[in-house]
């Protein structure tokens, strides 16, 4: 298989999102109100939990910082996987519409592709509320910072961002061979995103298992995080659990690059 | 040596078709059926069928979209699924039905965001848009976003974007589809063109025969997945049952001749018309026409290369 270098496919992809943005811009007015609207929109989801924060003192044994560390750190990794993929969750209509055979006759990878496709600034929206919403709990949280909670703060930041985007990648594989099929993907992003927005704890045990073993979600910031805040663990798995985000985020990314791949192979195209 | 190669390659479809509310069949289409043939680099070669024939499915195998449920494929010595990306190089695109250009960038910005994308030398680069836009006449298209074109300006629109990084292959599944008289006759200039100068090897498909009278030597002819004609495009008229005429003008009218070999098929006043095999010699029929009536005048039509094509595909139904 003649895979491009990363640095191609970086290249590949930055072509395209520009074209994206350029011709996004020529709405400009649109474009403004779309990125101030969806900022405004993600702000009043923290809002929401604010007011909640105003009646009780903590949540699932949380203070309001805490919350604003797993809102924050959750809400940034699905920002950036969605700012770099959310155009995955168009692959059904990119079958339908004859797209994706397009794509597939391009010397570039078509995950690249895809993940570029429609590439959309106002995304940015998400991600700077997430900036500020976190970077308010770094500063006001009760943390013990020692260096291993120092480099974990990047590296959940990171993994979270993979694992949402693996997640996307098997929606949009699973919407290369069900182009009809209604998109599943965001039901487990969006969805994940809003759990692990509040601390596990208020959850039942089978849920908090589920997003453990099933859909391992929780490596987006729970477990990380456990150790961070230094809080104990209810599902009382070893420690080293708090630091499996890179493998729980390896072993996704691996499980939606062989899917994606499968996908293809399996593509039928269109009839006409 | 050849540049393509198909070897016993077939291709089906799982379809489920709904019979009642509660009930799917499951049904496996043939789309292409043990086919196999070779093109050698140069060629541009005629791919030709009814209606759900499998042409574009072969040609969606010979590109990499589609892997093949069975037997081996060889494009410029890779095969196009495995090595699709490596291959996108080398292989130019145009699908007649629907582009593969970016619907809202102006043509000039998707020829340069293809430039980037297949890293062709700006110098290079220029050259070709500068004959492509001459020879297809692109001039004023080039600030329009491709939404606004018509079918007609976007097919030409398309066929420079595949072409614009210099690919040994270019395949066309329907280029002259929808195109008015004089721009079919232009595009076909231009492919004959492209194949002459550029040394490009074409495999064309189309419903159109004028296009393969014009530009094919070779045709191929595919029916329910199978391959039924490999050849010059003369030697389809002897292939199947085409028929040829001999009009026959008698002195007077006169009832219908009987010769062997022949069989009247029109009578008016003293001209009778007479079908006989395409392949059958025609001086045997001649002179016994000669020989038993008093004759004023006689020719033989050939058989129009649609009415050869049409009695092919329907025989096979
Ligand atoms: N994605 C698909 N899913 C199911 N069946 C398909 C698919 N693509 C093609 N087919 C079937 O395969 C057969 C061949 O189709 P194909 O598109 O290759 O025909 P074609 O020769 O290009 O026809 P046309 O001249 O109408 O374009 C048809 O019976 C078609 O219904
Ligand atoms: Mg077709």
């Amino acid at each position: 298989m003649a895979d491009a270098p990363a640095l191609g496919r970086a290249r590949a992809y930055g072509l395209l999102s520009w074209m994206w943005i350029r011709s996004s811009m020529a709405y400009r007015t649109s474009f403004v109100i779309l990125l101030t609207s969806s900022f405004a929109i993600t702000f009043l989801d923290f809002a929401a939990i604010l007011i909640m924060f105003a009646s009780v003192d903590r949540l699932g044994g949380f203070s309001v910082s805490e919350v604003a560390f797993l809102y924050g750190s959750t809400s940034l990794a699905l920002g950036f996987a969605d700012l770099f993929g959310g155009s995955l969750d168009r692959v059904g209509a990119r079958v339908r519409d004859g797209s994706l055979d397009a794509m597939l006759l391009r010397p570039v990878p078509t995950l690249v592709q895809i993940m570029a496709d429609q590439f959309a600034i106002r995304r940015l929206g998400r991600v700077l509320q997430a900036v500020l919403v976190f970077g308010w709990a770094l500063a006001t949280a009760d943390i013990g910072w020692t260096w291993d909670r120092v480099l974990l703060v990047p590296a959940m930041l990171v993994c979270g961002t993979a694992i949402f985007l693996a997640i996307l990648v098997l929606a949009g594989a699973f919407q290369v061979l069900a182009s009809d099929a209604a998109d599943v993907g965001n039901a487990f992003t969006y969805g994940g995103n809003t759990m692990l927005q509040y601390p596990l704890t208020i959850y039942p045990t089978e849920v908090v298992r589920a997003v453990t073993f099933v859909v391992p979600v929780a490596f987006v910031n729970w477990y990380p995080a456990l150790h961070i805040l230094d809080r104990a663990d209810p599902l009382n798995l070893p420690t080293w659990w708090q630091f499996a985000s890179p493998l729980a985020a390896a072993v996704m990314c691996g499980v939606a690059a062989m899917c994606w791949r499968a996908a293809l192979r399996h593509y039928r195209s269109t009839g006409s | 040596m050849s540049l393509i190669e198909v070897d016993r390659v077939s291709r089906t479809f799982v379809v489920r078709r709904k019979t009642s509310t509660l009930r799917r069949a499951r049904q496996v289409v043939r789309a292409v059926d043990d086919l196999s043939f070779t093109v050698t680099a140069g060629e541009m070669v005629g791919y030709i069928g009814p209606n759900g024939a499998g042409k574009s499915t072969t040609i969606k195998m010979l590109t990499g979209i589609l892997v093949p449920s069975s037997g081996r494929l060889r494009v410029a010595g890779l095969d196009p699924s495995a090595a699709r990306v490596e291959l996108a190089r080398r292989i130019g695109v145009v699908f007649g039905q629907r582009t593969t250009l970016w619907w809202d960038l102006p043509l000039r910005d998707s020829f340069a965001l293809l430039r980037r994308i297949y890293r062709v030398p700006l110098t290079r680069f220029r050259q070709n848009l500068d004959t492509f836009v001459e020879l297809l006449d692109l001039g004023d298209l080039l600030h329009r976003p491709v939404r606004q074109l018509s079918l007609g300006q976007r097919m030409r629109g398309d066929i420079a974007a595949a072409l614009l990084h210099d690919p040994d292959i270019l395949y066309l599944d329907e280029p002259t589809i929808g195109l008015d008289v004089v721009s079919k006759s232009a595009l076909r200039g231009f492919l004959r063109e492209v194949n002459a100068e550029r040394n490009v090897t074409v495999l064309l498909t189309t419903h159109d025969l004028v296009d393969i009278e014009q530009l094919c030597r070779r045709v191929m002819v595919i029916d329910h997945g199978h391959l039924v004609y490999d050849g010059e495009l003369a030697g389809l008229h002897a292939f199947g049952n085409a028929r040829r005429t001999l009009v026959v003008d008698l002195s007077d009218p006169a009832p219908p001749v009987d010769v062997r070999g022949a069989t009247v098929t029109r009578v008016d006043g003293p001209r009778q018309w007479l079908e006989f095999p395409a392949q059958a010699s025609a001086a045997p029929i001649v002179a016994a026409v000669a020989a038993g009536y008093d004759v004023a005048d006689l020719s033989i039509q050939e058989p129009a290369i649609e009415d050869v094509i049409r009695q092919l595909y329907l025989d096979r139904r």
